[in-house]
């Protein structure tokens, strides 16, 4: 059951949902009016239930106005219930910063949400996805596969620096990988994927083998994810650690209109190329 | 007999309309609030304290269809309430129940009312003022006086509080602190319940105060389109807190706010006009898609025990309340025409009731608080079963 605006018959802004409305009907794909808070708590509700809602905001940035109900009703309803209420319901949407969108329009709101208690990996979870990734094309097996959310990616191993990324900067670390690369460097990449709880075993692993750390994020710097990130690895690794954890993210501001603002406001190829030289001196 | 003279006075209707029974089965038996067939007791019909109003539908008829035993019931289930919320008042001040408390009596007409016209399959999802609505829904006052006093026997183990009541097997979703959130929950309730063509329906309660909150009509607008089984009801104690309706909504007619959603004003403190218009609400949405009852009703407590509830009242409006139209003397008062009880007999029903509520409050002080050290590790005595973590797994998690 999925709810959002313009999901079911417009195929979602995305073009995310193209194609479920008319495979699954209307009771199960369901064009909302413009009202997240309220059909956020529906979603909620009908989780209590027992149904499984998938609740698309059209943009992350939009959710905010359901954080109420993200917030106090979604991640605490277990326990404040004793437990007598699960709530196995996903919410999803697009964010990050885009082609211009515009400050609204270019949030990046998955610290905002790492620190709601009650809200994990698990149920219910949340899904953050990029808006320039909808357009990459990408090999997909053809039978079903399962992936499991909570653990990180190795997307290229190595040995002299972990880089720890997710989301759109995976694609911007792996650009300066091959510049790394062609430099003599040999940066291990990990997509760390699930934001809460961070795969600390495949990180440490990782962080065992090279004992240096960059984190890239596209979130701001100022209590975004890479500063829990951080926190959780010098709590967990210091002894490990040969040089200080590196940390790559936004600027601090509302993102810009114009284009090459926008770009200088989120982390480059170039950014990431100069901070392994660095710590790798 | 100055008490028949004066109701008959009021409405001569019911002179005509009454069967005066001879002997009666008075079932003071159960603290369960299901009724069960058999041994009904005789049948008559009462007639509602005023008519009924509609918006935008025919409202239904003044003539309420009831039973001895049903009217014994409301007399035992809103006592029961009322002394409860007392000793939780009691309770309060002696700070064995701490934070938020926020009380019910003065509405209990509400809560039996509507438990009489539906089933247990049926969903009720409330705000913060929630302790009568959950006993009404099978919870009982042992695991409410322990929750409130954050006891391990509570019915959230100790962990939600005054405003975190929940039944799942009662069909009852809580106990709601953010005014006005529950009633999307409650909207999506009745989803679910469509989606799995249950042929039930939600009660999302809200109260005057939460009827200006955008959510509401953003879910009305939601339920009307999806022809939803959600009625909305408005329990309109006329004060949101501190500010009177008036100050607060430019039109306090709450039952007419859904526009395009019809709506019912109800007297809330009449039990046998709440059971009426909850059985027509319930007909009308399983037909038709969502509908709002206004419950005109009031409250003796301040908003929470915080609040003495006399400097933005009088203390004669709350008198004249308790005079005219406490639900709980309206129901005494039938009673005793009817012949169903004599004073003495309806007394010591009371005094039963107080032992039954002081002998909870002893069983409940003796449940133990939860042990520190399980907020972070351990789990719980009958535990949840599922994990709650940070961002760094080993370090924080919680299996609650």
């Amino acid at each position: 059951m999925r709810d959002g605006e313009d999901v079911g018959h417009y195929g979602g802004s995305y073009k995310v949902t193209k194609g479920l409305a008319t495979k699954y009907g209307d009771l199960r794909v369901l064009d909302t009016p413009i009202a997240e808070n309220s059909f956020t708590g529906m979603g909620i509700g009908a989780a209590m239930t027992g149904l499984r809602p998938i609740v698309e905001g059209m943009n992350m940035g939009f959710l905010l106005l359901a954080y109420n109900q993200i917030s106090n009703n979604c991640g605490m309803l277990h326990y404040t219930s004793g437990g007598q209420f699960k709530i196995p319901i996903v919410i999803r949407g697009p964010g990050g910063v885009g082609r211009q969108l515009g400050a609204e329009h270019s949030q990046r709101l998955e610290s905002y949400f790492q620190s709601i208690p009650g809200l994990q990996m698990r149920q219910p979870v949340v899904l953050f996805e990029h808006v320039l990734l909808y357009n990459l094309k990408e090999r997909i097996p053809d039978e079903e596969y399962v992936l499991c959310l909570e653990e990180a990616e190795m997307v290229r191993p190595g040995e002299h620096v972990t880089i720890l990324t997710y989301s759109r900067m995976r694609y911007h670390v792996m650009q300066a990988a091959k510049t790394l690369v062609n430099k003599g460097y040999d940066p291990e990449v990990i997509d760390i994927r699930s934001l809460k709880p961070f795969d600390l075993y495949t990180i440490g692993n990782s962080i065992k083998k090279t004992h240096r750390v960059l984190i890239v994020e596209e979130c701001m710097r100022t209590g975004g994810i890479g500063a829990s990130l951080r926190a959780a690895i010098i709590d967990n690794f210091w002894d490990y650690l040969d040089a200080p954890v590196m940390c790559l993210s936004s600027q601090d501001v509302p993102t810009p209109y114009a284009g090459t603002l926008e770009e200088w406001t989120v982390v480059q190829p170039a950014q990431i190329v100069t901070a392994v030289e660095q710590i790798c001196k | 007999m100055a008490m028949l003279s004066r109701l008959a006075s009021r409405s001569s209707h019911l002179g005509r309309t009454l069967l005066l029974p001879r002997s009666l089965c008075c079932s003071t038996g159960g603290r369960h609030f299901a009724s069960s067939a058999g041994d009904e007791g005789p049948t008559f019909t009462v007639e509602t304290s005023v008519p009924f109003v509609g918006h935008r539908c025919e409202p239904p008829s003044r003539e309420v269809e009831t039973t001895a035993k049903e009217l014994m019931g409301f007399f035992r289930d809103m006592s029961l309430m009322r002394r409860m919320e007392i000793a939780a008042d009691a309770l309060y001040k002696a700070k064995l129940i701490r934070g938020f408390c926020h009380l019910y009596d003065g509405q209990e007409a509400v809560a039996v009312g509507m438990e009489a016209a539906i089933t247990r399959k049926d969903a009720i999802i409330t705000a913060y003022r929630d302790h009568c609505i959950f006993l009404s829904r099978g919870g009982n006052l042992v695991e409410t006086f322990a929750e409130l006093m954050g006891r391990r026997a509570g019915c959230s183990n100790g962990k939600g509080g005054s405003m975190h009541f929940y039944k799942k097997e009662g069909g009852f979703f809580g106990g709601h602190g953010i005014v006005g959130a529950q009633v999307p929950l409650g909207c999506g309730l009745a989803f679910a319940q469509k989606y799995l063509r249950e042929e039930t329906v939600t009660f999302a309660m809200y109260g005057d105060g939460a009827a200006n909150q955008g959510q509401l009509f953003e879910a009305l607008n939601i339920s009307a389109l999806w022809d939803l089984p959600a009625i909305l009801i408005c329990e309109n104690n006329h004060y949101g807190m501190g500010t009177a309706e008036w100050r607060a909504a430019k039109s306090p007619a709450y039952y007419k706010r859904g526009d395009y959603v019809p709506g019912l004003k109800v007297d809330g403190m009449d039990a046998f006009a709440v059971k009426q218009a909850c059985k027509f609400a319930k007909e009308h949405a399983l037909k038709n898609g969502p509908i709002i009852l206004e419950m005109d009703t009031y409250r003796y407590h301040g908003h929470s025990m915080s609040d003495p509830g006399s400097t933005y009242r009088t203390r004669d409006e709350i008198s004249n309340v308790r005079q005219e139209r406490d639900p709980i003397e309206r129901v005494r008062k039938l009673i005793l025409l009817h012949d169903l009880a004599s004073v003495a007999e309806l007394k010591d029903i009371e005094k039963e009731i107080r032992k039954e509520v002081d002998n909870a409050i002893a069983e409940a002080k003796e449940s133990p608080l939860p042990d520190p050290s399980e907020l972070f590790t351990d789990i719980f005595v009958k535990g949840c079963g599922t994990e709650v973590y940070g961002v760094e797994r080993k370090e924080n998690k919680i299996l609650i």
